[in-house]
């Protein structure tokens, strides 16, 4: 259940830290992280374990809602294989 | 950083979030054959049993994968084999009947359309067809959800002329009678020639006798990402480069219809049919085929050019897409609806796209004259013979065609009529109206072409 967590927006201080924080709570591990600037906006991009996450997908949605929100930033989740498909032959 | 490429990932997230990419349509099929019956009231028990069933789940799985992998599936959607086949076997049933119980049953799932009340009767009628054709215009005023679709030719078959000019008369009647909601009616109507019987787009959708018992179709979109990927390509670069560029996100687009093909079709224990491999527009700025031409080098769709840069287009999509899906199938081309589609709309209304050079465009790309309103005053008998050039169009080229006019009761050219939703609005666009009723009124069968001699 590996998925990437993408963080689009203006660069903010703690970006990593709240991101982790939410990871934290609800039990998803963080296994990379990287950062780069795309077309003048920053963009974090983890790589996660949901295996042990311990709310649904809904409920993560939604919070993750709110932090994109609370942070004026955007937030996806989405997982592994459907970049796997679309970039991998 | 070698686990993963930031590029990729960034580009994926942006065509989700930026360009609209999205499955269209998730599109179950369903065989209604084992619904027979020569009592109506329990060949309508029947169907809404069976469409119950089978599609219990449709609607909430499809909503969990698209949550849970962060796709935009927008629509859950069923066909049926078309109700004709049904209605022969009992010949004093009200065939609104059927249209009804499929309305419910659709409902009840919580899809937003059920394609198959439908008639194909491309070489001529059996016991059903006729009536089924009758009721179109009722059918489709008394439900909402119901779609409705005739398959009037064929390249194997000629075209039946007899069939035809009564769907330009069903044309019509759907509009008079959904005259207060803005002729909806004719917008859940579509006339064919050489109809796919696994399309799972609507509105002519329909499950084919030769499908199995039930399966899984998605229909992939995605204007919106190859038009933002040609608007990064330098305006001097051959049009070779054009070509690859669409055919390379045509594949990124199809992977992604394909993964939910085969996850809907594993949670759901229903085989995987096909991939329709279609650019579908939505009325959503910048998800437009038409913007796509316009970024080729067009200044607005409709110019002279546009059917060289469509045909490119729709060639490009299947060539990227064909390798991606396992089963290609439905209507796989470029759609080209004028009201679903901003840029279309912008053309049509500065009167640079125009219904004949729509025509031309549809002998290049996947369907025909789609959802374009034309003035209410428009005869039976015009209609008819747009109907019938159409279907020649798709007849001698071996291709699908199809017409899905609104005639816009009331209203005269430069007005508009505005459905809402994914169907959206547009400018009524003026037909030619001289008058073609002889050739319409001579009926029979125009003969197949050489083209259909193949064995």
């Amino acid at each position: 259940m590996k998925a990437f967590i993408t963080v689009i927006g203006h660069d903010t201080v703690g970006v990593v830290a709240k991101v982790a924080g939410l990871c934290t709570e609800l039990n998803i591990n963080i296994e990379d992280v990287t950062q780069s600037i795309l077309q003048g906006m920053f963009a974090m991009i983890m790589l996660v374990d949901l295996s042990n996450c311990n709310v649904d997908h809904d409920q993560l949605h939604k919070r993750t809602d709110a932090l994109a929100a609370e942070m004026g930033m955007q937030i996806n989740v989405t997982r592994q294989e459907v970049f796997d498909a679309m970039h991998t032959i | 950083m070698s686990m993963f490429n930031t590029g990729d990932i960034l580009e994926t997230i942006e065509m989700f979030t930026q360009d609209n990419l999205d499955v269209r349509t998730v599109t179950m099929g369903i065989s209604l054959l084992d619904c027979i019956d020569p009592d109506p009231k329990k060949a309508c028990e029947n169907i809404y049993n069976k469409i119950t069933t089978k599609a219990a789940n449709l609607v909430s799985t499809v909503e969990h994968i698209s949550a849970e992998y962060g796709i935009p599936i927008i629509n859950k959607r069923i066909s049926v084999t078309p109700i004709a086949m049904l209605l022969g076997a009992c010949p004093e049933a009200d065939p609104v009947d059927f249209a009804k119980t499929l309305d419910a049953a659709g409902k009840k799932v919580g899809v937003n359309f059920v394609g198959g009340y439908s008639a194909l009767v491309h070489k001529g009628f059996s016991a059903g067809d006729r009536r089924l054709i009758e009721s179109i215009p009722r059918a489709l005023a008394e439900t909402d959800i119901v779609c409705s679709s005739v398959n009037i030719g064929a390249t194997k078959a000629g075209l039946n002329m007899d069939a035809i000019k009564l769907m330009g008369e069903a044309v019509k009647k759907a509009s008079e009678l959904t005259a207060d909601r803005q002729c909806i009616g004719a917008a859940k109507l579509v006339v064919f020639c050489n109809a796919p019987e696994d399309n799972p787009f609507m509105a002519g959708a329909f499950h084919g006798p030769g499908e199995p018992d039930c399966e899984i179709h998605v229909g992939v979109s995605g204007p919106g990402a190859v038009r933002a990927a040609l608007a990064r390509l330098p305006k001097d670069a051959p049009i070779d480069e054009v070509a690859e560029l669409v055919k390379r996100t045509a594949f990124k687009i199809t992977r992604v219809g394909q993964l939910v093909a085969n996850l809907a079709s594993k949670a759901l224990g229903v085989p995987a049919g096909i991939i329709d491999l279609s650019l579908a527009p939505t009325p959503a700025i910048g998800d437009s085929v038409a913007n796509i031409l316009e970024e080729m080098g067009l200044e607005t769709c409709g110019c002279c050019g546009t059917t060289a840069c469509l045909a490119l287009l729709n060639d490009a999509v299947k060539k990227g897409g064909v390798m991606a899906s396992n089963h290609v199938g439905g209507l796989s081309g470029a759609f080209i609806p004028v009201s679903e589609d901003a840029g279309m709309i912008h053309a049509a209304e500065i009167g640079c796209l125009t219904i004949e050079k729509l025509e031309a465009m549809t002998a290049v790309c996947s369907v025909g004259i789609d959802m374009v309103i034309i003035p209410g005053d428009t005869t039976p008998a015009v209609i008819s013979a747009l109907i019938a050039d159409e279907a020649a169009i798709g007849m001698v080229n071996s291709k699908t065609t199809a017409v899905r006019v609104i005639p816009a009761i009331g209203r005269k050219a430069g007005e508009v009529l505005d459905f809402g939703g994914l169907l959206g609005y547009g400018p009524i666009m003026p037909v030619n109206s001289h008058d073609p009723s002889v050739f319409i009124n001579r009926g029979g069968r125009l003969p197949a072409p050489m083209q259909s001699l193949k064995n």
